[in-house]
């Protein structure tokens, strides 16, 4: 069964109007396709003009759609010979953040995705994708195996967060996550991140620091959950639709302020809807990003990213 | 009209917070052992209590004037934007801002000092608590940035002592950016081959445990600090179970490999000094004599950075 977001209902109601009467055609007693055409047509015009005006609030439900491709989908529709690698060598293997070698429209590049799973079973297996510290010092080793072959890194974000836990906190969360920031600067190869669903704080920014940032339309970035932030500053998770906007999480306002490089335009009514040209879209904003990175020098590659995160905050800012 | 009706308020002014003006008569309760002290007692002793040794928070101010040694200086630090955002909760940042800056000498939670530590060179960082929660934003990395290059500048020692709840919340996406600018501070420091040392205070946490803090060549916490990604609160509600005792205190990090050493806040200069000098005076046999002597000569002599340039007293 599909999910509906609140504000998607009526656009649901038509598309299953259409589809009944796709139904009702298919058995072809009466000829109806004109009216699918003109309902179609409507439809479309109800996606465009909805999601074209989604609030930030809105945004955060869209980013959190539970059939929104996720991090192993475009690592499905996106790279050849996927060679998943596991293990932090230390403590545990972490399925929140997978990582592995494959080959990415004939480039060879070492991938980092965070999911979330998609249905409950699966959820536990990626412990809803909130990486613990073996998740991010997976990362670590990964992107030094990228430095020492010379491969473009690749990181889809899509998280609420690293995993607040005891277990986590006694291994060292604070310091897995710093030490994946400081991986992302140092390494000479470039690395192209996207925000593909929720970029939830620390536990984002640990592989995201890259050369390229990129953000799908509808996906959301932010310092913390808007839940959080309201139940901090106004001392009530009830207010998380203010604290959303207050937040500028959305994909144009970080563009606004220079945080982000490029957003990726999503298919009419969100990603949920057609994934596969979802993960075209976001395979091709790589690609590009990759050909504009791909003739400077590993001392360049490291510059430019370390430049571009001192830069930030001086620009785009009135 | 009665009396009740017309009583008239009386217009107490609130004294601010500010250092110098506490009123003589202020006793202060120990949150470890409950116990009253007399603030002036306090105060001469580092602001521990000489009861049961807890650690209370320590101005940026006494933080520097306990570690540098006398006549260092203060680094001026680069106004930065204001209120990116124009961010509102309850009430305006700007505001907040505002009421941050009227309790406190300076515009934001950083302050760095530099000279010496027992005749090394070296650039301290401090945070502020008091400011907004040590909350770090724009201004606190640009800050950490400027502290790491006057730290190549000088070929001093960085050291960072932070005392924060994390990123500053107003400030949304830029505070989260500034877990990588800090980082790059860090990085510069590491490239000039000078030590990079944590002292971790009382509390510190997200954005700011998750960062610079826990990337130093060395890393310190003073007894009882509670330090950790996750507030305690978050923690307990995400796994709904009481957490252990001392959970995420300093004592409980050096247990799980994560500092090198918990310090009473009364040897931290001494130790702080010794591993600077440790680090950046490597040879000391050929160069026999007091320690401000080995500095001035190690400068005419060698061109390793980190020597003193300070005046032998």
């Amino acid at each position: 069964m599909r999910t509906y977001l609140e504000f998607e209902k009526p656009i649901a109601q038509l598309e299953a109007k259409i589809e009944e009467l796709r139904h009702l055609g298919s058995e072809g007693k009466i000829n109806i396709a004109d009216e699918v055409a003109k309902l179609e047509a409507k439809a479309e015009r109800m996606r465009h003009s909805t999601f074209s005006r989604l609030t930030a609030w809105q945004k955060v439900q869209v980013a959190r759609h539970p059939e929104r491709p996720h991090g192993l989908d475009y690592i499905q529709g996106l790279m050849t010979e996927f060679n998943e690698l596991a293990g932090d060598r230390n403590f545990a293997e972490d399925r929140a953040l997978i990582g592995g070698i494959a080959r990415f429209r004939g480039r060879s590049v070492v991938i980092l995705a965070q999911e979330k799973g998609h249905d409950m079973k699966s959820r536990v297996e990626h412990n809803f994708g909130m990486a613990k510290p073996e998740g991010y010092r997976k990362a670590i080793r990964l992107m030094r195996l990228a430095d020492r072959f010379n491969l473009p890194i690749i990181t889809l974000v899509d998280t609420s967060g690293a995993y607040p836990g005891i277990e986590a906190e006694a291994r060292g969360q604070a310091e897995a996550i710093a030490r994946s920031i400081e991986t992302c600067l140092e390494v000479g190869v470039p690395i192209i991140s996207v925000v593909i669903g929720e970029g939830g704080s620390g536990g984002a920014i640990a592989i995201a620091t890259g050369n390229s940032v990129l953000m799908l339309e509808h996906a959301v970035y932010s310092v913390i959950s808007p839940e959080g932030c309201a139940s901090i500053l106004w001392r009530s998770a009830d207010q998380a639709q203010i604290a959303a906007e207050a937040l500028k999480l959305t994909a144009k306002d970080l563009f606004s302020l220079g945080i982000i490089d490029q957003i990726i335009e999503e298919p009419s009514g969100g990603s949920h809807r057609s994934p596969t040209e979802a993960i075209t879209r976001v395979g091709d904003a790589i690609e590009a990003s990759l050909n504009r990175l791909a003739n400077l020098s590993r001392d360049e590659i490291k510059q430019n990213r370390r430049q571009k995160y001192i830069e930030i905050g001086k620009k785009g800012l009135v | 009209m009665s009396w009740l009706t017309n009583f008239v308020r009386p217009k107490v002014q609130v004294s601010s917070d500010r250092s110098g003006e506490t009123p003589d008569n202020l006793w202060l309760k120990c949150n470890g052992c409950g116990a009253m002290s007399f603030h002036r007692e306090l105060e001469s002793n580092h602001q521990i209590c000489k009861d049961c040794d807890y650690h209370l928070r320590l101005s940026a101010v006494a933080r520097l004037n306990l570690l540098l040694d006398k006549g260092y200086k203060r680094l001026k630090l680069p106004a930065v934007v204001v209120d990116p955002l124009k961010f509102r909760d309850r009430k305006k940042y700007t505001e907040r801002l505002k009421d941050a800056q009227a309790n406190s000498a300076d515009t934001d939670a950083l302050l760095v000092g530099y000279g010496t530590i027992h005749n090394v060179n070296a650039v301290v960082a401090v945070f502020d608590f008091d400011f907004m929660a040590g909350s770090m934003g724009v201004a606190v990395g640009e800050g950490l940035l400027h502290a790491a290059a006057k730290a190549v500048e000088t070929g001093s020692a960085l050291i960072v002592i932070p005392a924060s709840g994390g990123a500053r919340m107003q400030e949304g996406i830029l505070s989260l950016m500034q877990m990588p600018r800090s980082t790059v501070a860090v990085a510069m420091v590491r490239e000039a081959k000078l030590p990079y040392i944590v002292v971790l205070t009382d509390p510190t946490t997200g954005g700011v445990s998750a960062s610079f803090a826990m990337l130093g060549d060395i890393t310190l916490a003073e007894p009882g600090a509670t330090v950790g990604f996750a507030g305690a609160r978050v923690i307990e509600e995400t796994i709904r179970e009481k957490l252990p005792e001392g959970f995420q205190k300093a004592e409980y990090l050096l247990q799980h490999g994560i500092v090198d050493a918990v310090v009473h806040r009364h040897e931290l200069k001494d130790r702080l000094g010794e591993m600077i000098s440790l680090l950046m005076i490597p040879d000391r046999v050929s160069n026999r004599g007091d320690r401000g002597a080995i500095a001035q000569n190690q400068s005419s002599q060698s061109s390793l950075p980190g020597q003193s340039h300070a005046a032998t007293p």
